[in-house]
């Protein structure tokens, strides 16, 4: 059985990478624009796994980065859907047209 | 290994400390009053800048993960110098709030994230560094829990970090690809310039760039400072900001050698950007936060001119203006955060007649935006200058006149505060305003500091001599 390509692979994960940018410039939901940056953060793992898996097997570099990345991640998403419940209360939406008051 | 291990990193050990005391007293049964928190607080914060001056020596822990050496604990004491500023200016905002040693206890973890960070020597702990000095930050913004701005800047701040983070760990994955390596040794021998590596290294710059707020990836900085509240936007456009500065040169020196006409290149048009926008969009500004975040992007700008150098005389000029731009900008917060505090304000014109009854506090304002400014007797201008003239040893000298130019736009807003404080009449100007002990105490420093940091050239030598180049 032939083994897949590490081009596959970090076609998949640069796909993610924009993806992931896209969602957080179009998207207008506070939840969702989370969500997209996650995406941003998971492409990278996929990145370091395949990387380590690929190139570097006899070290374990890039999969202890994915983990500390997967961390930190949950650490920020906590934050930052903290921060939304406290924008919900004074705002009653979590649309990001509605949280417009500092401009220019 | 052994005494080794509590010596190199004492100044993270302090901090430690002083987070377990707090964290002692906050799940402690005994009820402290705020007074009592904010003494022992600034007594621990004063002990732990002076022990920073003591014992230093060079070294690598753990298989290179953190090394240090003279530069990296002169900036260290700098950061630690500037949040005791800071510590000391927020007792009159912090005196009645309920939450005071949350707020300390942010604080301090942002500031032993960015110790670490500074001190990394493999890209992993850098990142770790990074996300424990921005994560903490996100809650600190939001600390006014009850006001929509608030709110609205911490949730900038935390996508727009998130996001720049996000850029920075594609750009880590593939220099990861590309050399095999984390450690940041290693990886300056294993650069070959091909192009996923040239990819990589430009999105390490955008993820840096939003984390100084260089333009184009500014625009989240007047949002967030103007929201915050006057306190924690000190510590972001001080602490923060000096904190990534300091790494950036470093990470750009050491690591990025091979690249230098590339990053010379890049950083040529991110400063010319910075400082023409910076400024530009400074002077339309009417609430004094938001315009001192745009001066502050305008000060980038200079900055990274200095870091174009890329000599001895380039990391020492950084180093010392970022020392100088602490004292002058903790200073022109210190009376903005007072005067919010106190009475309220914080647009340009509350500001007209405010030297008739706050003499004290009128000075030291325009002493601080003299020296933000660059004017000759106070500091500001011996930090300029130093800049510039790193800048200049490269040859460019197109880039060194815009800079001169920017200055004298700079100029322009800065006086016009200072006109308005002292010429423009006003009927009913802000009352006289009783200042607490501590909130003096760090404007004593701070003007001290403006003054005598130009006149007293140990200090510059000191830097120079501790500094790297190439």
């Amino acid at each position: 059985m032939n083994e897949i390509s590490i081009t596959h692979i970090l076609f998949v994960s640069t796909a993610l990478f924009f993806i992931g940018m896209y969602g957080l410039f179009t998207r207008r939901n506070m939840i969702t624009m989370l969500m997209a940056i996650e995406l941003i953060l998971n492409s990278v793992n996929i990145n370091f796994v395949a990387f380590n898996k690929y190139l570097y097997p006899d070290k374990l570099d890039g999969v202890f980065f994915a983990i500390f990345v997967i961390t930190i991640a949950a650490a920020e998403a906590a934050l930052a859907i903290a921060i939304i419940i406290n924008l919900y209360r004074s705002h009653d939406s979590i649309d990001v047209e509605d949280a417009s008051e500092l401009k220019y | 290994m052994g005494i080794d291990f509590l010596i190199l990193m004492k100044q993270e050990w302090a901090i430690i400390t002083i987070l377990f005391i707090l964290l002692f007293i906050k799940v402690g049964s005994k009820n402290w009053t705020n007074e009592n928190i904010l003494t022992l607080v600034n007594i621990l914060m004063l002990l732990n800048v002076i022990a920073g001056f003591f014992g230093n020596k060079d070294g690598i822990l753990f298989n290179e993960m953190f090394k240090t050496n003279h530069l990296i604990v002169t900036e260290k004491n700098i950061l630690s110098l500037g949040t005791f500023i800071i510590a000391l200016q927020s007792s009159s905002w912090l005196k009645n709030n309920k939450h005071i040693l949350e707020f300390y206890i942010l604080l301090l973890s942002t500031l032993l994230g960015m110790f670490f960070m500074i001190s990394a020597g493999n890209l992993l702990m850098f990142f770790l560094g990074l996300e424990l000095s921005s994560i903490p930050l996100g809650a600190l913004a939001n600390f006014d829990l009850e006001k929509r701005k608030s709110s609205e800047a911490a949730f900038k701040f935390i996508i727009s970090s998130a996001f720049s983070s996000g850029l920075l760990l594609f750009g880590i994955s593939l220099i990861y690809g590309t050399t095999g390596t984390l450690t940041l040794s290693a990886l300056a021998e294993r650069l070959d310039g091909s192009p996923l590596q040239i990819f990589a290294f430009i999105l390490l710059i955008s993820g840096f760039g939003f984390k100084i707020s260089a333009v184009p990836f500014h625009l989240w900085t007047a949002d967030v400072y103007e929201g915050s509240p006057v306190t924690v936007t000190s510590y972001f456009s001080v602490i923060s900001k000096s904190s990534v500065l300091f790494v950036f040169l470093t990470v750009l020196y050491t690591v990025f050698k091979p690249y230098a006409v590339t990053w010379y290149n890049i950083l040529f048009i991110l400063s010319v950007l910075t400082m023409i926008i910076g400024n530009l969009f400074a002077i339309r500004q009417n609430n004094l936060k938001r315009f001192l975040a745009f001066s502050s992007v305008a000060q980038v700008g200079f900055i990274l001119i200095g870091i174009t150098g890329a000599t001895q005389a380039g990391s020492a000029s950084v180093v010392y203006f970022v020392l100088i731009y602490t004292f002058s900008n903790l200073g022109a917060f210190g009376v903005i955060s007072l005067v919010s505090a106190l009475a309220g304000k914080e647009n340009i014109q509350d500001y007209k007649a405010f030297y008739k009854n706050n003499p004290m506090l009128s000075w030291v304002l325009a002493i601080s935006l003299f020296s933000l400014a660059g004017i000759p007797p106070t500091a500001g201008f011996f930090g300029k200058f130093f800049l510039l003239m790193a800048g200049a040893g490269q040859g460019n000298y197109l880039l060194i006149t815009i800079a001169a130019l920017n200055m004298v736009v700079s100029l322009y807003y800065y006086l016009k505060v200072v006109k308005a404080i002292f010429m423009d009449s006003n009927e009913n100007p802000i009352k006289k305003l009783t200042i607490p002990v501590s909130p003096k105490l760090a404007l004593f420093i701070c003007t001290t500091g403006i003054v005598l940091t130009g006149l007293i050239s140990y200090v510059y030598k000191y830097i120079f001599s501790v500094s790297i180049g190439f």
